[in-house]
């Protein structure tokens, strides 16, 4: 027993003087959080993402290492409104960390800082896996990253006030640039308004409402329950009578559906990156409204 | 509207000019002219006058509907205030949830006889079911961030029977030390091995291991402080220290012992980790050392008759445990794998009573020391996006027990016939469904040989379903 305790000592003190970097910590809940704490603090932040586009965000396991991430965080940037709230609060509650817990200023929700849409009336687990505090996978409407760049900006300011203007700078230059890359995706994505699209899950709905594509249906039929033959036969039959332009589908959704839709309604099967890193070509932020609109673009043309 | 009528008018006033071009003379016709050019002024006015009104109007128009967009973007500003609330765990209340579970057991044997062999009792819950429909324990969870500082958990167990119910684990545990520091403080899961801190409806199969039954007692919640800290490196380090009461078994009597203190204490370390894109580990091994005072079991002795024993003495648990888990992609909806096992050494060297109430032969009291270990494998595979099956290994050893009232006579063996050395298996196989992440149904078969020459044969089919506040599961 003494030996054991001599023994994890050393360890803990080992420990102790484990080399510290001075850049600002981020644990980012979804990759595009990540990329959006990359443009706006540069290398003033390391960050790491604890989930990628080829995940469910719904369905992660507090596995050790993300504890073992947030323990050190400075910074905890994730979406909100119950998207994670299958796994994050275990990860606060076990991470030993005062500074990243809800309510102080290194807790940040992304979600907060901008209309929600879907904000349901009724909330019953009959009605599926429904988010009370309205869709949240707000990080397909490019107009919500810049009100979250914003809030973020400030955030980032505020935790690390020595960097501040530096921060403040590179949020305005980064706004700009965003801006007019908005601009841009609108004038592009001006032939795909009104286009008919089925989803799979209801995970683009604001690239929907920004761009004024018209969901006419959705693979799972509630949300967050997979497909069944009937509810897709439905599908097949009301496709019949007004087809949709594309059949949509996430990179972490099994495309086993969407394939067999295609099959039978001859509408193209698209699959969309679901957040950064979903494609080759969604590098970073800007690549990844580029490949979004780029992939539904392809179905028009 | 105005050019017409003013067009009208010129119209007239030329007709009539012309009819009575003749009846008029040249004086007149000046006046006529003079008015005429008049009229057309005064009209010409009031046209550039209405023009003017018109400017005016569309002027305040356009003012208007910038007014309006201001209110519009007001509205959507309040929009976003209003779907920003923060949610918090049903507002003020505690997030409370609730887990119901029901089995129908089919039994070969009976289990009102259940008993592992070559093992001191527990006392504790650990057989099968009873035979046919009954409902399982529900578990009432209630918990909510107390403040900054502190978070707060309640879960109780509600017995169908007459047990009423009874507090799983109620703590709290603090959320603001920092450094990776965390304690806890209440009635808790122990953090030895690895099961043993998960609850019942996150296990993979309807019953615990084998090895949990026998040096847990099914499980050990204890009443105490537990002292975690989790290292500043990205691989997952943590250690932790737990001083309890020593409230069950191993420790003893039940209830804990009567002395200021602690009754036991568990050292417990883990480590873990990501392998490439879809593994995830994690390695512990934990110590549990108490002194059990009067830890009673029941035996029938060489006469038949029940007599009651008693150790008093040390009793040391050393346990290991391996988690991998697997997703392609680290993505679990649709398959995934998870194996799972645990290892554990148990040292006992203290006294044993015999026929402590002096039923039988007369209470005598000889050395007692053993040698006991006993492990468990598994593995669970999601093949299809809610299916689910599984199987499990249980292998006990009951190595040595040495008995000096056996030794020296005094006592045969046969008057601890729970004692003698046979190594208890059971193979189980289970399927489950789940329909959503809060419901579960599972048909499970197990095959085992806890008791010394006699198999039993268990069919098990059970419902898993929560409700409530959305729960999470550790690792």
């Amino acid at each position: 027993m003494k030996t054991i305790i001599k023994l994890l000592l050393v360890l803990a003190f080992s420990m102790l003087s484990w080399p510290v970097s001075a850049a600002l910590r981020v644990f980012a809940c979804e990759p595009e959080w990540a990329a959006l704490a990359q443009e706006l603090a540069g290398d003033r932040v390391s960050v790491y993402s604890a989930t990628t586009a080829m995940q469910d965000a719904d369905r992660i396991e507090a596995r050790p290492s993300l504890i073992a991430r947030v323990r050190s965080a400075d910074l905890l940037i994730c979406t909100g409104s119950q998207m994670e709230i299958g796994w994050l609060p275990l990860l606060l509650t076990q991470s030993g960390n005062g500074r990243i817990q809800p309510g102080s200023p290194g807790y940040f929700e992304a979600s907060r800082f901008v209309a929600k849409l879907e904000v349901p009336s009724v909330v019953d687990r009959s009605l599926g896996d429904i988010h009370p505090a309205g869709n949240p996978h707000i990080h397909t409407d490019p107009r919500n990253i810049a009100k979250v760049a914003e809030a973020l900006t400030q955030r980032l300011a505020q935790i690390d006030p020595e960097n501040a203007d530096a921060y403040r700078a590179r949020g305005k230059s980064f706004l700009e640039r965003w801006r007019s890359a908005i601009e841009k995706w609108e004038r592009q994505a001006a032939p795909l308004k009104g286009m008919p699209i089925v989803e799979h899950h209801r995970a683009f709905v604001y690239l929907v409402a920004w761009l004024g594509l018209k969901e006419v249906g959705t693979l799972e039929p509630i949300p967050g329950i997979p497909p069944t033959p009937s509810h897709l036969a439905g599908l097949v039959e009301a496709m019949r009578r007004q087809p949709a332009k594309a059949i949509v589908y996430s990179t972490y959704n099994d495309p086993k559906a969407a394939a067999f839709l295609s099959e039978r309604t001859k509408i193209p099967a698209v699959m969309l990156p679901y957040s950064v890193g979903g494609t080759d070509k969604a590098k970073d932020l800007y690549g990844f409204f580029d490949d979004l609109i780029g992939r539904l673009l392809g179905v028009v043309k | 509207m105005n050019r017409p009528r003013l067009m009208a008018f010129a119209v007239a006033a030329a007709l009539g000019l012309s009819n009575s071009a003749f009846a008029v003379s040249d004086q007149e016709l000046k006046d006529l002219r003079e008015q005429v050019r008049q009229m057309k002024l005064e009209y010409e006015k009031r046209i550039e006058a209405l023009e003017r009104r018109l400017q005016q109007a569309e002027q305040a128009a356009g003012k208007a509907e910038a007014a309006a967009g201001k209110a519009q973007e007001t509205a959507v500003q309040a929009a976003v205030q209003a779907s920003s609330r923060p949610v918090a765990e049903n507002a003020l209340n505690p997030g409370v949830s609730l887990v119901l579970n029901s089995v129908y057991a089919n039994l070969s044997r009976d289990p009102r006889g259940f008993r592992i062999d070559g093992f001191v009792p527990t006392m504790g819950e650990i057989g099968p079911p009873a035979r046919g429909l009954s409902l399982g324990e529900s578990e009432l969870v209630f918990a909510a961030n107390i403040d900054p500082y502190f978070r707060g958990t309640l879960i109780a167990s509600v017995s169908p029977d007459t047990n009423g119910a009874e507090i799983e684990e109620g703590y709290i545990q603090t959320l603001s030390l920092s450094n990776g520091f965390t304690i806890k403080a209440g009635r808790f899961f122990s953090g030895v091995g690895y099961l043993n801190q998960m609850h019942a409806h996150a296990w993979n199969f309807a019953d615990a291991p084998l090895a949990n039954k026998v040096f847990l007692g099914d499980r050990l919640a204890e009443d105490g402080v537990q002292f975690r800290w989790i290292a500043p490196t990205d691989l997952y380090v943590d250690v932790g220290l737990e001083l309890g009461r020593g409230r069950k078994f191993p420790g003893g009597p039940d209830g804990g012992r009567n002395k200021n203190g602690f009754g036991s204490g568990v050292l417990f370390a883990h480590i873990g980790g990501d392998i490439g894109t879809g593994t995830a580990w994690q390695a512990g091994i934990s110590y549990l050392s108490t002194s059990p005072r009067n830890r009673r079991f029941d035996d029938p002795d060489s006469t038949g008759t029940n007599v009651t024993n008693s150790y008093n003495g040390r009793s040391r648990l050393w346990a290991l445990d391996g988690i991998l888990k697997w997703a392609p992609n680290r993505n679990p909806t649709t398959t995934n794998f998870k194996l799972q096992g645990e290892y554990f050494r148990r040292r006992e060297d203290g006294d044993l009573t015999y026929d402590t109430l002096a039923q039988s032969l007369g209470t005598q009291t000889g050395a007692f020391a053993s040698r006991q270990s006993g492990w468990y494998l598994q593995g669970v595979y999601q093949f299809v996006r809610r299916w689910r099956a599984g199987y499990r290994y249980d292998r006990l050893n009951a190595g040595t027990t040495e008995l000096g009232l056996v030794a020296s006579g005094a006592l045969a063996a046969a008057d601890f016939p729970i004692l003698s050395a046979y190594n208890p298996t059971r193979h189980t196989v289970m399927a489950d469904w789940s329909p959503s992440e809060f419901s579960r149904i599972r048909l499970q078969f197990a095959r085992d040989k806890s008791r010394l020459g006699a198999t039993d044969n268990q069919v098990l089919l059970q419902y898993i379903m929560s409700l409530g506040a959305h729960g999470a599961d550790k690792f």
